[in-house]
């Protein structure tokens, strides 16, 4: 459903589109400079020093969550295979209830920078944050390969640039304009970029689904029965289009929606915005804003999605350029003429370029914190190292970004942002729900979770039908087909056993671990003791 | 943990962790988030996943109109949207009321050294 291609026509105007997202570029491109004045500490370039309140940092976790796939994924994917689509929006909402109710806040109170602070405060140092940056940096990666790649698509639609050539010549325009805001901006300058895009972001698929409404007498059910009468099926306001033509295809939908609900909680980018706000407090209330907003727009794709089948019709979209992608952007085409597509693309790119800034922060981050600062200087840099080794690490990878961008450009996208979600929910959750809930949980139980958690999903997604097998995989033959494993997603496998491989192995563990640490933890996390401004008596 | 970012401005080097981790104020704590979130979650799980599991294997059910042309999926869609909602404004009500005084004395008073003289006293058990 993310699948992008290349393409020659533009239904735009193609400079306009371009002036909209350059006056986007150059008006954050100032907020980020005058944001990053203060950036001296590790706090401040990793945590924006702590200084934002809880509602901007809902917003700009909104920013975070609400990608490329989110907008135009979801929108193309109601329009051309109806209800299917609309479950990929629940499943990502949902999924933040267990962000709210069992990691934020403890979370917040027990770490400091990254992930593997938390999963390796009562265990072993070494090996569990060797994991936990280890997964943090293949989850990252295959976000943000999907981002980058998505990029390249959609300037192939919006911006008329059909050869590869071109394209890749923008992806590089983009992978460049990430690394120059997070290598200015840091944390701050990051999270300003997610808040703006967030609210044009919102504000512009609130406008076309009000829109959209109006034009049938804000009768729901008129809008309906247009999209039916349109697409000549009325299967598409019901479930089943796409997830119940085989018995295998609904157990691959109830994994990929595993995947989706537990994943979200174990994603290091969005973990990582926690740690932005001074206290608990403030990063209980920036998950109920992010759960707000969020929660509106994905109501507002179930209405853009219909709107797109009945105003622009599945045979229309399916033959634009960009395929299901274009169904957004060509219903803003047909609402307000290339104006409103020019906004819309360029809200669509600011989206990416958000999301990519803060996946990059977040893995350069926990390459200085985690492997440099703790492991490889054993917690001592000099003054001032680790921020310079994380602003290279930011230069590094965004070029790898770049590099990996074009070539996955074209591929399909649904693939990647499908293995980001379930490698976060295989490899991170279990370790970071039993060490702060079980007290018996050991290295031996982390590292076996992790690294089980991790391969596992990795080489079943290898063996699934999206890498070999047909047309429609990643190596785009049926020539070469070793896809063992039936699934698409690996959710419904690699979460359980990743759970199970962290119970046995502690259980059977003879060692135990540091009880002090443990208490501490767990004092620190429900408390907020050390974390929050001490009273002053 | 020795960092700036923990902004404590109290020593707390000397906290005796498991002391206050045993002591009856924390247990309380403990089991006052415990008895909250575990089952709220497990629920809310659950009614995810009876929605996906109607979604793919009661489709007739699902198809169902209701209003004109909208539908029991759309319905019970829109429902995952509500409860989800409901629960966050539950938490956070719940929250405020029962979690946040309680951490919020356990901190101050180890932040301030009371909480562990009392305990020594007997004042506490």
């Amino acid at each position: 459903m993310f699948r992008f291609e290349a393409a020659a026509a533009s239904p735009g105007e193609p400079w306009l589109n371009i002036a909209i997202f350059g006056a986007f570029v150059a008006v954050t491109m100032v907020i980020v400079f005058r944001a990053s004045r203060n950036n001296r500490t590790a706090a401040d370039y990793y945590a924006a020093g702590r200084s934002f309140t809880g509602g901007q940092n809902g917003s700009a976790i909104a920013g975070d969550y609400l990608s490329a796939a989110s907008f135009l994924g979801i929108v193309g994917a109601i329009a051309m295979t109806g209800y299917d689509g609309f479950l990929y929006s629940i499943g990502f909402l949902v999924a933040w209830l267990v962000a709210l109710l069992l990691v934020a806040e403890l979370l917040r109170n027990t770490g400091k920078f990254t992930m593997a602070d938390v999963l390796s405060f009562r265990l072993k140092q070494r090996p569990v944050r060797i994991a936990a940056a280890t997964t943090t940096l293949v989850v990252c990666f295959f976000y943000l390969l999907a981002q980058m790649a998505g990029a390249g698509g959609l300037v192939s639609l919006l911006l008329g640039i059909g050869d590869q050539v071109g394209q890749a010549l923008v992806i590089t325009v983009v992978g460049g304009l990430m690394i120059l805001y997070v290598l200015v901006g840091g944390m701050k300058g990051t999270t300003w970029v997610q808040i703006i895009k967030a609210v044009l972001l919102i504000a512009g698929a609130g406008l076309m689904t009000v829109w959209v409404l109006a034009m049938y007498g804000f009768n729901f059910s008129t809008l309906l029965d247009r999209a039916v009468e349109v697409a000549e099926n009325p299967a598409i306001l019901d479930p089943g289009l796409k997830y119940g033509v085989s018995e295998l295809a609904k157990v691959d939908f109830v994994s990929l929606g595993l995947a989706l609900v537990l994943g979200t909680a174990a994603l290091p980018h969005v973990l990582m915005r926690f740690y932005t706000v001074p206290t608990a407090k403030e990063a209980r209330k920036s998950v109920v804003w992010a759960i707000w907003l969020i929660g509106i727009f994905y109501v507002f794709t179930l209405v853009l999605g219909y709107g797109a089948a009945a105003l622009v019709g599945p045979e229309v979209i399916a033959a634009a350029p960009g395929g299901p992608n274009s169904a957004a952007p060509l219903l803003a085409f047909s609402l307000g003429g290339p104006l409103l597509l020019g906004l819309i693309s360029a809200v669509a790119f600011a989206t990416i370029l958000a999301v990519v800034a803060g996946l990059t922060i977040t893995a350069a981050a926990s390459f200085a914190h985690d492997i440099y600062a703790s492991v490889v200087k054993k917690g001592k840099p000099e003054p001032g190292a680790e921020v310079k080794v994380a602003r290279r690490t930011v230069v590094i990878i965004g070029v790898v970004a770049i590099i990996g961008g074009i070539g996955a450009n074209g591929q399909n996208i649904a693939f990647l942002v499908a293995l980001a979600f379930a490698v976060a929910a295989s490899a991170n959750l279990p370790t970071i729900v039993y060490s702060l809930f079980w007290k018996r949980f050991t290295t031996r139980g982390a590292l076996w979770s992790m690294y089980g958690g991790l391969i596992s999903a990795i080489v079943l997604i290898a063996f699934s039908p999206v890498v070999s097998g047909s047309e429609t995989s990643m190596l785009k033959t049926e020539a070469i087909d070793f896809a063992i494993f039936p699934l698409s997603n690996p959710g419904i496998v690699s979460i359980p056993l990743a759970f199970l491989l962290g119970w046995i192995v502690s259980v059977i563990d003879n060692r135990r671990e540091d009880a002090v640490k443990q208490a501490e933890m767990e004092v620190r996390s429900l408390t907020g003791l050390g974390a929050e401004k001490a009273v002053s008596h | 943990m020795g960092n700036e970012a923990l902004s404590a401005d109290v020593d707390l080097s000397h906290v005796d962790y498991p002391a206050v981790q045993q002591s009856p104020e924390f247990q309380e704590l403990r089991s006052t988030h415990r008895r909250f979130v575990f089952p709220v979650l497990g629920a809310c799980l659950a009614w995810y996943l009876a929605y996906v599991l109607l979604a793919v294997y009661a489709v007739d059910f699902m198809s169902t109109r209701v209003f004109g042309s909208i539908n029991v999926a759309m319905l019970l869609g829109l429902a995952q949207v509500v409860t989800t909602f409901a629960v966050t404004m539950w938490y956070v009500s719940f929250a405020n009321k029962h979690l946040d005084p309680k951490a919020e004395r356990i901190r101050d008073e180890i932040e301030t050294g009371v909480f562990l003289d009392r305990a020594d006293e007997g004042v506490v058990r």
